[in-house]
C-alpha cells in the first residue's frame, strides 16, 4: 500500500511507517476508498429500507460552531431549563455565597440541601440531568429532555487494550423502564456494571462478543439485584421491579461489537453519506416481534399503541435473559452511534439519523453527541435522550 | 452543661405518601403524613441525638419532668345516681396509682368553683408511695354539691401545672353535666389562655354532659376525649388514660409545613387516629413556614392530611410542594427539627400517573367525610329533618362499612338499621337511647388506617 504523507483525516505531517496518525489516531492502513463494504446486519429484513432520504430537511448546527456552545437548549428564557449542569458547582451562578447558590428558576431563593429552591420550591438541575464524557475513541452525553422530570438514561465509557495492545473503546447505554421504580438506579446500575465487566474481559482476552454476553448478563444481575435491597413498603406500593434496557459498542482494531437487551440501539453511520447507513440492533419490542414473525408490516405494528412496548429488558420481572450481539468489519470509516429511543423517536430510520449525523463526526465525536441531542430536543425532547459516539476504526 | 444521661426524646420517623404527579396545569397536591414516634427514654431504643440543649429543662435524669392534674366534677348532680361518685373517686385512686414516682401532680375538686383537694398547698406533690397514698386518702373528703364551671378548673390547673418545672403538663378532667354556671365565652377565655400551655383529656360519664362542650376542650387542649356512660367504666379508663399521659417523652411538639410562595395551604388536619382540623391553629415560623401545634408524644403514630395548592409548572417540571417537620421548641428559642419529609410535585403527560389517586389520600378522604357525615346526619336528627339525617348516616354507614371502620359502624348500627351497608341504604331507629347517640357523636371523629 502507497504510503501517504501526510495523515488523510488531519493532514499531520507522518514519519514513512506510521501505522496511524499520532495527532487524531486515523488508522492509516486503513484503505480510504471502499469500493464494497459489507455490513452482517442482524436480520436485513429488520433494517428498514432508507426513504431516500432529504438530509436537506434537517437542520444541523452549523459545523463551523464554537464547540464550547452548546448547540441546543439556548432558550436562557427558559429558565427552570436552563441547562447547568450542576449550579452547586457553577460559581457564576452566584448567591450570597458558594454554599448557597441562587435558584435558576426564580432568581431569588437560595437552594437547600435537597435541591429544591427556598423560595418557589423549584427542584435544581442535578448532576444526571445533563452528563458529558469523552475519552480517547468515544464520547457521550445524555440529557433529561423537556418532559420528564428527571433523567432515567445512563451511559458508561471504559477503555483498555486487548492482551496483544489493541486499544479497545467500550460504551454503554442504558434507559431505566419508567413504570418500574428507581429506574434511574437500574439503569446508572446496568452501564456502569456492563462497562466494567466489558473493559475486564476484553483486557483478558475474550473474544469481544462473548465479553458482551457476559457483560449484558452481570448488568441485568446488577438490575435485578436492586429489587432485593428495596424496602418492602416501597415494593408493594409499586408494582415492577427496577428494570432497564442496555445497548453496548465496542470498538477494537478492525471490528466492532454491539450487544442489546431492549429497544436502545446502535446505528452505522459511514463517513461517505452515499454509502447506506444501517441500524445494528433489533428491538426487543412488540412492534418487532409482531413484524418479525410476519404478522403485521413495519407500518401497521408501528401504528399500534403498543408498538414501544419492551419484550426485553434486564430486571428482576424479566421473563428471559436473552442478550443479542453482533459483530461487524466495515472496510471504511465512520461512526457507531449508539443511543436511547429519545433520539431515534426523532430519526428512526438510518438514513434519518444520518441525515443529522455532523459530517466530521468521526473526529469530533463529542460534538456529534451533543448535535444529536439537540436534534432531540429540538424535536420536542419528550424523553431522556442519551447518544454515544464511536469512531471507527478506534484509534 | 455536661450531662450524660439519656435522652428521653423520642426518635422521630417522618413518611410520606402521595401521587405527586400532576397533569399539565394541575395544582392542588395531597399527601399524608405519617409520623411515629419511637425509642425515647423508656423502651431502651436509640436516643435521637447526643445530649445538648434539648434536654428537658428540670428533668430528673432518666425521667421526662412531667406534671398531672386530675380534675373531678363534683358538682351536686354527681350524687344520682349515687355509684357515679363513688366510681369518680375509685377512678381517681387508679389514676393516682398509675403515676409514676417523680411525677409532680395535684387533685382538683370542680363544681362552679375550683377546689384544690390534694396537695392542698398551692402547688403540686410529688408521686411517691406516701403522697400517692395522702392523695387517695384525700379522696375520701370529696363531696357533691353546687354547679358546674368548667373554665374555673382549668384555670387551677394551669396555675398549678405552671408552678411546675417540667416539659410534660397534662391535665385529666371528669364531668358529667353542663358547663352551666359560667358563660360560653368564660370556657373559650380559659381554654385560651391554657392552649399550649397544658394538654388535657376530657371524659363524661352518664349522659346528661354535652359532647360539643368537651370535644371542644379535648381539641384546643390536643387531648382525647370519651364518654363514659357507665359509672362502672370509669376505674379502667382513668388507668389507661394516665398510662397514656406517664408515656408521653417530649411535649409541645409542632407540625412545621413550609410551602414555596405563591402556594396555598387548603388545610392541615390530623386524620389518625382522630380527625382533628389544625388548620387555623398556624402560627407563623419564618418565610413561608407556619407551625401546628400536635401536642406531646409518647411511643404513637399519626397520621395528618396536608392539602396544598402549588403554582402550575411546565410538563417535566418538578417542585418542591411541601416541607414536612416535626420541630420542637428549644429553650433559647431555636427550633429542634426531629424529622422530616417531602411533598413534591411533578408535572407529566403521562394520564396514567397523574390521574392515579394515592390509596392513603383517598382512605382518610374517606375517614373525613365519615367523621363529618356522622355529625351532620345527628344534628340532622336533632333538628327533625329525618331526611337529611337519613342521607347523611346512609352515607355514614357506607363509609363505615368500605373503610373497615368496625368500631363507627358497630355505633352507627345502634342509631339506624341498616338496610344495605354497601349502598348506605338505612332506616332511622324510632328509639335511640341516649349513651349511644352520644357515644356515636363523641367518637365520630375516630378512624382506621389503610388496610393493608
Ligand atoms: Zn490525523
Ligand atoms: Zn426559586
Amino acid at each position: 500500500m502507497p504510503h501517504e504523507t501526510v495523515c488523510p483525516e488531519c493532514s499531520e505531517p507522518l514519519e514513512p511507517d506510521d501505522k496511524f496518525c499520532g495527532v487524531c489516531g486515523a488508522d492509516l492502513s486503513a484503505p480510504r476508498q471502499p469500493d464494497a463494504y459489507e455490513l452482517a446486519p442482524p436480520d436485513p429484513a429488520a433494517v428498514p429500507e432508507p426513504p431516500g432520504g432529504e438530509p436537506e430537511s434537517y437542520e444541523l448546527a452549523p459545523p463551523g460552531r464554537d464547540t464550547d456552545t452548546l448547540p441546543f437548549g439556548l432558550g436562557t428564557a427558559d429558565l427552570p431549563r436552563a441547562r447547568i449542569t450542576d449550579p452547586r458547582l457553577d460559581p457564576s451562578a452566584g448567591g450570597p455565597s458558594a454554599s448557597s447558590p441562587r435558584c435558576v428558576a426564580c432568581g431569588m431563593g437560595d437552594v437547600d440541601p435537597d435541591g429544591y429552591c427556598e423560595h418557589c420550591g423549584h427542584a435544581q438541575p442535578r448532576p444526571r440531568d445533563h452528563q458529558e464524557q469523552e475519552l480517547d475513541g468515544v464520547a457521550a452525553v445524555t440529557d433529561r429532555g423537556l418532559r420528564h422530570h428527571r433523567n432515567e438514561d445512563a451511559f458508561a465509557l471504559a477503555t483498555t487494550a486487548l492482551p496483544d495492545g489493541t486499544p479497545a473503546v467500550v460504551a454503554v447505554v442504558c434507559d431505566g423502564v419508567s413504570s418500574a421504580y428507581r429506574p434511574d438506579d437500574a439503569s446508572e446500575a446496568a452501564a456502569g456494571t456492563a462497562s466494567g465487566s466489558l473493559a475486564r474481559s476484553l483486557a483478558r482476552g475474550a473474544r469481544p462478543e462473548e465479553a458482551m454476553r457476559d457483560a449484558l448478563l452481570v448488568a441485568a444481575q446488577a438490575v435485578t439485584d436492586l429489587a432485593a435491597e428495596t424496602p418492602e413498603e416501597e415494593a408493594r406500593r409499586h408494582h415492577n421491579a427496577p428494570a432497564c434496557t442496555c445497548v453496548s459498542a465496542i470498538t477494537s482494531g478492525k471490528t466492532f461489537t454491539v450487544g442489546w437487551i431492549g429497544d436502545s440501539r446502535a446505528y452505522w453511520i459511514p463517513d461517505d453519506r452515499s454509502a447506506p447507513a444501517s441500524r445494528l440492533t433489533e428491538d426487543d419490542s412488540w412492534a418487532e416481534r409482531m413484524v418479525s414473525m410476519g404478522l403485521m408490516t413495519q407500518a401497521e405494528a408501528y401504528a399500534d399503541e403498543r408498538a414501544h412496548a419492551i419484550t426485553g429488558w434486564l430486571g428482576a420481572d424479566a421473563v428471559e435473559l436473552d442478550p443479542h450481539t453482533a459483530s461487524f468489519e466495515p472496510d471504511e470509516p465512520g461512526v457507531v452511534v449508539v443511543c436511547t429511543d429519545g433520539l431515534w423517536n426523532y430519526a428512526e430510520s438510518a438514513a434519518e439519523l444520518a441525515s443529522v449525523v455532523p459530517e466530521d463526526a468521526r473526529t469530533r465525536p463529542l460534538h456529534c453527541a451533543r448535535t444529536l441531542v439537540g436534534v432531540a430536543i429540538d424535536g420536542g425532547g419528550h424523553d431522556n435522550i442519551t447518544v454515544a459516539v464511536l469512531p471507527f476504526p478506534a484509534a | 452543661m455536661a450531662n450524660f444521661s439519656k435522652s428521653n426524646v423520642p426518635q422521630f420517623s417522618v413518611d410520606i405518601y402521595q401521587n405527586e404527579f400532576l397533569p399539565e396545569g394541575g395544582r392542588e397536591v395531597n399527601a399524608i403524613v405519617t409520623v411515629t414516634s419511637t425509642g425515647g427514654g423508656t423502651t431502651g431504643g436509640l436516643p435521637l441525638a447526643t445530649h445538648g440543649p434539648g434536654d428537658v429543662p428540670g428533668s430528673p435524669a432518666g425521667a421526662p419532668g412531667a406534671a398531672v392534674v386530675i380534675m373531678v366534677d363534683c358538682s351536686g348532680s354527681m350524687d344520682y345516681p349515687p355509684t357515679k361518685m363513688r366510681s369518680a373517686r375509685e377512678a381517681t385512686a387508679a389514676a393516682i396509682d398509675t403515676i409514676r414516682d417523680g411525677v409532680a401532680f395535684a387533685v382538683v375538686a370542680g363544681t362552679h368553683q375550683a377546689k384544690e383537694v390534694y396537695p392542698a398547698n398551692g402547688g403540686l406533690a410529688v408521686a411517691d408511695p406516701a403522697t400517692r397514698h395522702q392523695a387517695k386518702e384525700a379522696l375520701r373528703r370529696l363531696g357533691s354539691g353546687g354547679g358546674t364551671a368548667i373554665g374555673s378548673w382549668l384555670r387551677l390547673a394551669n396555675r398549678l401545672l405552671s408552678t411546675a418545672e417540667v416539659s410534660i403538663r397534662h391535665g385529666i378532667l371528669l364531668t358529667d353535666g353542663r358547663n352551666e354556671h359560667e358563660k360560653p365565652e368564660q370556657l373559650r377565655a380559659a381554654l385560651e389562655s391554657c392552649a399550649g400551655r397544658f394538654t388535657c383529656d376530657a371524659r363524661g360519664v352518664g349522659t346528661d354532659w354535652e359532647v360539643k362542650e368537651l370535644t371542644g376542650i379535648a381539641s384546643a387542649l390536643l387531648g382525647t376525649v370519651d364518654i363514659v356512660a357507665d359509672p362502672s367504666g370509669l376505674e379502667a379508663d382513668f388507668r389507661r388514660m394516665m398510662e397514656t399521659a406517664m408515656g408521653k417523652e417530649v411535649a409541645d411538639v409542632a407540625l412545621r409545613v413550609w410551602t414555596p410562595q405563591g402556594a396555598e395551604i387548603q388545610y392541615v388536619k390530623q386524620v389518625a387516629p382522630t380527625v382533628e382540623d389544625l388548620t387555623a391553629r398556624r402560627t407563623e415560623a419564618g418565610p413561608r413556614a407556619g407551625d401546628y401545634p400536635t401536642g406531646s408524644w409518647g411511643d404513637e403514630s399519626r397520621d395528618y392530611h396536608v392539602n396544598v395548592v402549588v403554582p402550575a409548572a411546565g410538563v417535566g417540571q418538578e417542585m418542591l410542594a411541601a416541607r414536612i417537620s416535626l420541630v420542637l421548641p428549644q429553650p433559647d428559642g431555636t427550633p429542634r427539627v426531629l424529622g422530616q419529609g417531602l411533598v413534591r410535585a411533578l408535572w407529566t403527560d403521562d394520564m396514567a400517573a397523574s390521574t392515579r389517586i394515592n390509596p392513603q389520600v383517598a382512605h382518610y378522604t374517606g375517614q373525613a367525610e365519615l367523621a363529618q357525615v356522622i355529625q351532620q346526619g345527628l344534628e340532622a336528627r336533632k333538628q327533625g329533618d329525618l331526611d337529611s339525617a337519613t342521607a347523611k348516616l346512609g352515607r355514614a354507614v357506607q363509609l363505615a362499612s368500605a373503610s373497615g371502620n368496625d368500631d363507627t359502624a358497630k355505633l352507627l348500627a345502634k342509631v339506624v338499621d341498616v338496610v344495605d351497608a354497601v349502598t348506605g341504604t338505612v332506616r332511622l331507629k324510632a328509639r335511640v337511647a341516649d349513651a349511644d347517640e352520644m357515644t356515636l357523636e363523641t367518637r365520630s371523629t375516630k378512624t382506621v388506617r389503610v388496610k393493608k
